[in-house]
């Protein structure tokens, strides 16, 4: 079994020096570069969650929000409600609501494929959007809900009382690490799981369902189990995004959110594991730096979407994997 | 029994122009196979177009003349136009890749078109209510109706006459209804495809812009008015069947039926049972009411 998770020494040789950069950075970037990386890697881990439908399973959500917006509401409610601050909570609150909810909608999800998969991932990620913009008195409506700056590691690691440090500085040295801890165990988990006979059962699900049923994987079980993951992934990026920002409003339940986790992953490359995770770090950057520069930022996301899908559709992993490919074949 | 008659009315203004997008949605769908998720951009855009044109006429007159109401629709022959273009351009390269990317492309043009609105007409919402105002309103028993909703409900009637009428008794509808069909066949039979997918597409659009173009006066243009209608004809075309035009009418009967009922008994829950219905019919007819697997 360890076999099948080993990664190649390609990947370590590429993956060792990002690591070991992503904990430099910190101490070499501004407060504010740090947090916008974090808010990279939460989407990253979205992103990575997301693939396992789109690029291992071969089904379009277009309804991701849904899990992203349950971890972000699940901190806020343990907060409102439990009056519990700690990180691990959080964490733990985010994958149970989000496994809870993947799991349901899931079960309704995966009987179809194609174009009624993503509408009906799509409509029900409506239904928690409609809710959370509704029920105010419980969710605080479009105002959304507050979530305080957390304690860390059951409460030994905390916002140093007074001048010492503010939250920014906090959030861009003890809550980035945080961060990204958690994200190394998530691409490490996701790599053992698209690796594991499961994950190749997935693709071969993908690749031809028929095929698949015949030599015995139960298709509609594995594709249930596929969709719980990619929710749980996609919930701990929700649980983690909530203290980075202080606030969760339904915007993140919305469906054009979806419509982003989807950008993230065709940006980087669905058809590549590290595809996503790239993909998510670079859209952020793009969005932040769009936004900064132009009210209509929507207008630069639109452009680069539709060019990549007419000029780039294997994303920036497939495009730079194609080209190397090429170069080695050339020499 | 006035109250009554009132409710029926809303849901049946509400479903006019629910099913003028959501018709326009189905026919692309069962034509081209490609869900356009800016489609609801192009309502808006023919909202805002009709609601610029007229509003330059009117200046700020606050009488409106009844030639006025004759322009209502340059709003939709602008979003045809807008439809013409598009096709060709973006999507034509797009129906031999997987449909993944069809939608994404869509959504990018969702995302430029938004933004375009903004760019041409500003933030702020654009309003020709004098329009709206200047047919007065009737008595119904006790209470008063505004009559441009009536107007409205009667170009929705006519629209799915005629588009009834243009699918089922010309011979573009055959060609069209052969390409839905069978887009090989029609193909090796001599249909020109590309032509009729345009055309489609077209006409897709025209519809969507007119529902934009006829709500206008009553509602106003305003940024993100086509993001929340998308969703609403999405309901629509999936209680009635992706592709099949008698079901987006029935499909928007039903959801203005139950908007009116839950804005006046269930207002906390309204969406969520649409978006609910949807996703029940989708899990026990996921072809829909009408549509064909």
């Amino acid at each position: 079994m360890s076999a099948i998770a080993a990664p190649p020494r390609r990947v370590v040789a590429y993956a060792a020096p990002v690591l070991v950069a992503l904990f430099i950075l910190p101490s070499v970037l501004p407060q504010y570069q740090t947090v916008l990386l974090s808010y990279g890697l939460i989407f990253a881990i979205a992103a990575l969650g997301f693939n396992l439908l789109l690029g291992y399973t071969g089904l379009l959500s277009f309804g991701h929000s849904a899990y992203f917006g349950t971890g972000a509401y699940a901190v806020a409610f343990i907060v409102k409600y439990l009056r519990i601050q700690s990180m691990e909570a959080f964490v733990l609150g985010g994958i149970l609501a989000s496994a809870l909810v993947a799991g349901l909608f899931g079960f309704l999800c995966v009987r179809y494929t194609r174009i009624f998969f993503g509408i009906l991932t799509l409509a029900l990620s409506q239904v928690l959007w409609s809710l959370a913009f509704k029920f105010f008195w419980v969710t605080g409506g479009t105002d959304g809900l507050r979530v305080p700056t957390p304690t860390l590691l059951g409460g030994t690691v905390r916002m140093a009382v007074g001048a010492a440090e503010d939250k920014l500085g906090f959030l861009a040295y003890r809550y980035y690490y945080y961060v990204l801890a958690l994200f190394v165990i998530s691409v490490a988990v996701m790599w053992v799981i698209v690796h594991s006979p499961f994950g190749k059962a997935l693709q071969a699900i993908r690749d031809n369902e028929t095929r698949a049923e015949f030599v015995g994987v139960q298709v509609w079980r594995y594709r249930w189990v596929a969709f719980l993951i990619s929710g749980i992934f996609t919930g701990l990026a929700g649980a983690l995004w909530v203290p980075l920002n202080g606030l969760t409003t339904p915007d993140i339940l919305v469906w054009t959110f979806s419509g982003k986790i989807v950008f993230f992953t065709v940006l980087g490359g669905f058809q590549t594991f590290f595809g996503p995770i790239i993909g998510a770090v670079i859209y952020n950057y793009l969005e932040t730096y769009a936004v900064g520069h132009t009210v209509y930022w929507q207008l630069v996301l639109g452009v680069v979407l539709v060019v990549l899908v007419l000029a780039l559709p294997a994303g920036i992993v497939g495009t730079v994997n194609r080209l190397r490919l090429r170069l080695a074949r050339a020499s | 029994m006035d109250t009554l008659l009132i409710h029926v009315l809303n849901a049946l203004l509400y479903a006019s122009v629910l099913f003028l997008i959501a018709g326009g949605l189905s026919l692309i769908y069962g034509v081209m196979r490609i869900v356009n998720l800016a489609h609801g951009n192009l309502y808006a855009f023919g909202a805002y177009v009709t609601a610029w044109a007229i509003g330059r006429i009117l200046g700020g007159a606050p009488d409106a003349s009844v030639a006025l109401y004759a322009l209502l629709p340059v709003g939709a022959v602008a979003a045809a136009a807008l439809g013409a273009v598009l096709e060709p351009t973006l999507l034509r390269p797009l129906y031999k890749r997987a449909e993944e990317y069809q939608l994404l492309i869509t959504f990018g043009l969702l995302l430029i078109l938004e933004d375009m609105m903004r760019l041409l007409w500003g933030p702020y919402p654009l309003s020709i209510s004098p329009l709206y105002e200047g047919l007065g309103s009737l008595h119904i028993g006790e209470s008063i109706y505004p009559t441009y909703n009536l107007l409205v409900i009667v170009i929705g009637g006519l629209a799915a006459a005629a588009l009834w009428a243009f699918v089922y008794r010309t011979q573009f509808g055959v060609v069209l209804r052969a390409t839905s069909q069978n887009m090989r066949m029609a193909s090796a039979l001599g249909v020109n495809v590309n032509r009729v997918y345009v055309e489609a597409f077209t006409l897709g659009c025209f519809m969507a812009g007119l529902g934009g173009a006829i709500i206008v006066p009553q509602q106003g243009a305003v940024l993100g008015m086509g993001v929340d209608a998308l969703v609403l004809a999405f309901v629509v075309v999936v209680i009635g069947g992706l592709g099949s035009l008698e079901g987006a009418l029935i499909g928007a009967l039903l959801v203005g039926v139950v908007r009116e009922l839950g804005i006046t008994f269930f207002p906390e829950i309204e969406l969520a049972v649409l978006y609910l219905m949807a996703a029940v019919v989708l899990l026990i007819r996921p072809a829909g009411l009408l549509g064909r697997a």
